[in-house]
């Protein structure tokens, strides 16, 4: 198989893609992330769960700068999230960079945002020519690879109103996938789909993980999580209690409050 | 399946089609009989009085002077139409923009201009040339580089161009801010999580889906403009309506050349909702599964049913585009 994700050589395997230290974000007085301290390795499947309101949404959106953060540090790939740091006085990056640096990081929604006024096709290569100025040509032939690869290269002049939920979610990821991010970040993927769909969608993101994408799952697919991840991170009241292997944390729970989660959705 | 339909009244006749005896609706025809009657009355009322005089109606209908009033209105409904789109377009984005100047020009902007009557603009910019003789362009207080006489460079059209259009940008912008802020926040996130830019994301994703929002009231508002434009008349201007009051001052045929000129409103405002319905279906793509087929395609389909009767329609299946696998549409 073509390695599509095609992941930059100069990152060592192994090597930190993101790294936050003490990241706090508050919406006026309300304070969602209260201090989170986690690190992700180059090539990790690496999973955010807790329940609803815990912050976890909030924190994936932080890494591509969605969402502004209050206090804290966070580096995706060795490079300060948002600001550029002279000494020690913080500058906050232009639109321009900041969109510059999105590139390389890919998003799918819980609510997949595919654009609905496109097909399939020009969903996947809108980015690519628009961002990046391929030719339409050569972007239309990668993203025939890309639906094919998400098993949807017949959909490809669907709009996504012809399309089924987890339909939309895999010509979601091939559109993410259409940038060749370094680094993909997954909100609640399956969370607005039927449970017979979520099933494909899973297939496609452990294929990801299997040719050494580095992502980042906010999931309560823990049968996903156990199997797939490499880490996983258990979140409530904006904090992160527990951290470790995902068939550690799942199988044997240190914290009250993991184990209450837990006991709940297993 | 079956065994649904395994009661003790299950008979083979539930199967066939339903051929029921349809509602009957009485009061519809006498409706229509009252109705009828009215508008008789009306018909003959409007042919048999001598003040409409039907046969000038005719003469003046294809009138030089009326043809040639008629494209200036053409001509200055599509400008003035042309510039309140594309400076709603601005206004409404500079409104929605973070930067604090740009959104307070726009506000100042359509808080002026909606706030005053369009015949008075209109007649502000016609007599702009009486409170500044020049108009010239340099630094304030200092030196000029450029200059040139009011009245040259604002001629009667162009200030009848500016009067409409100006105002009518501030009309817009509230048209196009309403449309661009329909547009769900997640198609702002996913082309941001793309690297697209500010620009790109507004010209790319949100304003074409802003447009399903925007089209139908900005028909109505270029359907209102055609008519706005006979204000213009007030100073001067020989459109459509002037035309037509130029001929009736001097022969006193007023009653029937306002026929004439209304014949000539009602047929444009005809046409321009029959572009109105086309447009609307364009950019309804993606969010309709299938269109209905517009009036054209259904007449076609019927002499088609007229000339020969095939059992089922094979053509059906292209409109889909595959249509989805079973169920899995959701």
């Amino acid at each position: 198989m073509t390695d599509l994700t095609n992941n930059p050589t100069e990152v060592q395997p192994g090597g930190l893609m993101v790294r936050a230290e003490g990241v706090r974000k508050s919406y006026g007085l309300v304070e969602v992330l209260k201090g989170i301290d986690l690190e992700v390795r180059q090539g990790e499947v690496f999973c955010l769960i807790g329940p609803s309101g815990s912050g976890k949404s909030t924190f994936l959106r932080c890494i591509n700068h969605l969402e502004k953060v209050n206090a804290g540090r966070l580096w995706v790939d060795g490079d300060l999230v948002g600001y550029r740091q002279k000494g020690d006085k913080l500058y906050e990056l232009k639109d321009r960079e900041v969109a510059m640096k999105r590139r390389d990081i890919g998003m799918v929604f819980q609510r997949f945002n595919l654009f609905p006024h496109m097909t399939a096709m020009d969903n996947v290569i809108e980015a690519p020519v628009q961002v990046k100025g391929e030719s339409k040509a050569a972007a239309r032939e990668r993203g025939m690879a890309l639906l094919e690869r998400v098993g949807l290269a017949d959909k490809a002049k669907n709009y996504p109103s012809q399309l089924s939920g987890g339909q939309q979610q895999r010509v979601a990821i091939a559109r993410a996938l259409a940038m060749k991010p370094k680094l993909m970040l997954f909100d609640e993927p399956t969370s607005a789909l039927d449970p017979e769909l979520v099933g494909d969608v899973l297939d496609v993101m452990r294929g990801l993980a299997e040719e050494g994408m580095t992502m980042i799952v906010v999931t309560h697919e823990m049968g996903f999580a156990r199997e797939v991840g490499d880490a996983l991170v258990f979140m409530d009241g904006g904090v992160v209690v527990e951290a470790g292997h995902p068939r550690e944390v799942l199988g044997n729970p240190q914290h009250d409050r993991t184990k209450a989660f837990l006991s709940k959705v297993l | 399946m079956n065994s649904l339909h395994k009661g003790p009244e299950a008979t083979p006749g539930r199967h066939e089609a339903i051929k029921a005896v349809p509602v009957r609706h009485p009061g519809r025809w006498v409706g229509a009989a009252v109705i009828l009657l009215l508008a008789a009355m009306l018909i003959h009322a409007i042919v048999t009085v001598p003040a409409f005089k039907w046969d000038l109606v005719g003469h003046y209908l294809f009138d030089d002077r009326i043809l040639h009033g008629l494209v200036v209105t053409l001509e200055l409904t599509a400008l003035a139409m042309v510039m309140g789109v594309l400076g709603g377009i601005l206004l409404a984005v500079m409104r929605l923009s973070p930067n604090p100047l740009l959104s307070g020009t726009a506000w100042v902007y359509i808080w002026v201009f909606r706030g005053t009557p369009v015949l008075v603009q209109l007649v502000f910019w016609n007599f702009l040339g009486v409170l500044w003789a020049r108009l010239s362009i340099g630094i304030p207080f200092g030196p000029s580089f450029w200059s040139q006489e009011t009245n040259v460079l604002i001629p009667t059209f162009v200030a009848a161009l500016l009067g409409l259009g100006l105002n009518e940008a501030a009309y817009m912008a509230e048209i196009v801010r309403g449309g661009i802020q329909s547009v769900d926040e997640g198609q702002h996130e996913a082309s941001q999580a793309l690297g697209m830019s500010r620009f790109d994301t507004m010209r790319r994703i949100i304003l074409p889906q802003a447009m399903r929002v925007i089209i139908p009231p900005t028909g109505n508002e270029t359907i209102s403009m055609l008519k706005t434009t006979s204000l213009v008349s007030v100073i001067a201007l020989e459109e459509l309506f002037r035309a037509g009051q130029n001929i009736y001052s001097r022969n006193f045929q007023s009653i029937p050349l306002l026929i004439v000129v209304s014949l000539w409103y009602l047929f444009l405002t005809s046409i321009l909702t029959i572009g109105q319905y086309y447009i609307e279906r364009h950019y309804a793509r993606g969010s309709n599964r299938a269109l209905p087929p517009t009036p054209l395609q259904r007449m076609r389909g019927l002499f088609q049913g007229l000339r020969s009767k095939p059992a089922p329609k094979p053509a059906d299946a292209g409109v889909h585009g595959g249509g989805g696998e079973g169920g899995g549409l959701g």
